[in-house]
């Protein structure tokens, strides 16, 4: 499968990462040499295989109702990049 | 004994109790190696030294009582992945930068609950994506070893390298790693020591890091076996926090090294001996085969036929679990925050100066095998080779107990080796995902030095939560290697 610049850029807008035209043209050729490597596993027979989810290894467990933690508020904002009162801040999304 | 260097954690552990060492003399001698040593290595990325010496007064006022838990003032050093409730910690990553968590990692607390010191964060690959500790925002780390022939900086493998660096350096008895693809047991290779990823839910992920969730798994680096034993004994347990924390009882490690390995069953997967494997490499598997053989284990050849698929579809889950994971990085709750006009151009800028070349190359191809049209080709094909991978484990655990195979490859090359192409470096570890991809236990332990004078070393893989087959073994191979080499960069060896 070729992955173009065009499909980069729009990887890059998705996962919000700036990129310049420069980085999308070294990232293209990168990830193109990725996928080509990766499409080995269309070789591989996996009718009726289940998709592994998890190692099956855990038991789902329920646990009681109850509040154990919280009440931190400080705590929570304290690695805040910018912030008023007890607010996160961002710029304007609403016009 | 001659010098202070010369513990191990469990000499360490024995001289405290019998009072012949004072934890303060032994945190102040690591520090000072530290501080000796590690401009140059750059095994740490924050040094914590006031509170070691705090903490380490308090252990001897324990010890001074005949209590203290069973970690009780050994120094050791904590992987930069994680969280250390108001110690930085950063993933090595710029974007991480200042961040100072309010909380603690349950792998890190059960190692404070048992008395173990801190002396600080070891570096690391960014978020543990790499393979050689060179992607780190806080600069690479330097393997203590060096060639006989040569001067050049040789890396410490990764993503796990500044624990690898700063244990064999002598720089601390211990330290915690992570391994995703490979991420304890390469760099334990490259750096001529021991470590151990434990079955996938034998130790807390709560607190550490997230790279690839399905896969992370944290576990101990140290100079030997014993070593790592009683360091998993302490960082293992069940943990409500954490959905995929298996609830069963934790064994005493350290009791099956002497088990030996008589009647044993020891796979060789045919599969492992690649094309352009390094006549080394192969020689020190033969040379495992032999130790365990007359040992009295039996060898018996097997075969894990979804082996070639392991890396490529490692890779895709990988990847695809690392974009959703630092989606969460983006510059509004904790982080760094680059500003921007809008809040997509603040989410864009902060992620375009807070993550380095080869976290961004993870998030897009994560986001491009997740994408719309684009999920069941990869993803679920991924996943779907996973199990394959899975099976193949679970059939050889039929016929045989255990599975030796080389760590990695290659034992550690120079910085300016590290190859271009993304591809080449990713085929370091091709020996050590297929463990991760399948869950089970894996460890890696120094089996002698190539030509140049660089270490090497042998895997053992085993059966879900049979760590302890793999210490006995493991330990049989670390007796008749006897490793005793050091390496060139070492606080026991004066300048």
């Amino acid at each position: 499968m070729s992955l173009d610049a065009k499909t980069v850029a729009k990887m890059a807008r998705l996962a919000r990462v700036g990129l310049s035209d420069e980085q999308v043209h070294t990232y293209q050729k990168e990830m193109q040499g990725i996928i080509g490597w990766v499409d080995q596993l269309n070789e591989v027979d996996v009718t009726d295989v289940p998709p592994m989810i998890g190692t099956g290894l855990a038991q789902p467990r329920l646990r009681d109702d109850q509040v154990t933690d919280g009440n931190c508020r400080e705590k929570v904002l304290s690695n805040a990049p910018d912030r008023e009162g007890p607010f996160y801040t961002v710029p304007k999304v609403v016009e | 004994m001659s010098s202070i260097f010369d513990y191990t954690l469990a000499s360490a552990r024995e001289a405290l109790r019998t009072r012949k060492i004072s934890a303060v003399e032994l945190v102040d001698a690591h520090i000072e190696a530290i501080e000796r040593l590690d401009d140059g290595l750059n095994s740490f990325i924050t040094r914590t030294p006031e509170q070691a010496r705090l903490a380490a007064k308090e252990a001897d006022a324990l010890l001074a009582k005949g209590e203290g838990g069973s970690l009780c003032g050994l120094p050791i050093g904590i992987k930069d992945l994680f969280a250390t409730e108001g110690v930085r910690t950063t993933a090595a990553s710029k974007i991480l930068g200042n961040f100072v968590p309010p909380y603690e990692s349950t792998v890190t607390a059960n190692l404070k609950r048992d008395g173990a010191i801190s002396l600080g964060k070891l570096n690391l690959d960014e978020f543990a994506m790499g393979s050689t500790n060179l992607t780190s925002a806080f600069g690479g780390v330097e393997n203590p070893w060096k060639r006989r022939d040569s001067d050049a900086k040789l890396v410490p493998g990764g993503s796990s390298g500044g624990s690898a660096a700063a244990v064999a350096a002598g720089l601390v008895l211990g330290a915690t790693g992570t391994d995703t693809g490979g991420s304890i047991r390469q760099p334990a290779a490259f750096c001529g020591i021991a470590g151990i990823k434990p079955t996938y839910g034998r130790c807390s992920r709560f607190g550490t890091i997230a790279f690839a969730s399905s896969l992370d798994q944290a576990g101990p680096m140290a100079r030997n076996l014993q070593d790592c034993a009683i360091l998993l004994e302490s960082m293992a347990g069940f943990d409500p926090k954490d959905s995929t924390s298996v609830n069963r009882p934790v064994p005493h490690y350290e009791a099956a090294l002497g088990r030996g390995v008589k009647g044993l069953k020891v796979g060789i997967p045919k599969e492992y001996r690649i094309d352009g494997l390094p006549a080394e490499i192969e020689a020190i598997w033969q040379q495992g085969i032999n130790w365990l053989k007359e040992a009295g284990a039996e060898v018996v050849d097997i075969s894990l036929p979804h082996t070639k698929y392991g890396l490529p579809a490692y890779y895709i889950a990988a990847l695809a679990e690392a974009s959703s994971n630092l989606a969460r990085y983006d510059g509004v709750r904790f982080g760094e925050r680059v500003k921007g006009e809008s809040l997509d151009a603040l989410y864009e800028a902060t992620r375009a100066a807070g993550f380095g070349d080869e976290v961004k190359r993870r998030i897009l191809l994560g986001t491009y095998v997740l994408s719309s049209g684009y999920y069941d080709a990869y993803y679920l094909r991924a996943q779907k080779v996973r199990t394959l991978l899975q099976r193949d484990f679970l059939k050889a655990y039929e016929t045989v107990d255990v599975i030796l195979a080389p760590t990695a490859p290659s034992g550690a090359f120079a910085w300016d080796e590290k190859p271009t192409d993304p591809v080449q470096v990713y085929l370091n570890d091709v020996f050590t995902v297929p463990a991760s991809m399948a869950g089970v236990p894996a460890l890696s332990v120094p089996a002698g030095l190539d030509s140049r004078g660089v270490p090497l070393g042998l895997q053992l893989i085993g059966r879900f939560f049979d760590e302890e087959t793999l210490l006995a073994a493991g330990s049989v191979l670390e007796k008749a290697a006897s490793f005793t080499h050091r390496p060139t960069i070492h606080a026991g060896v004066s300048a």
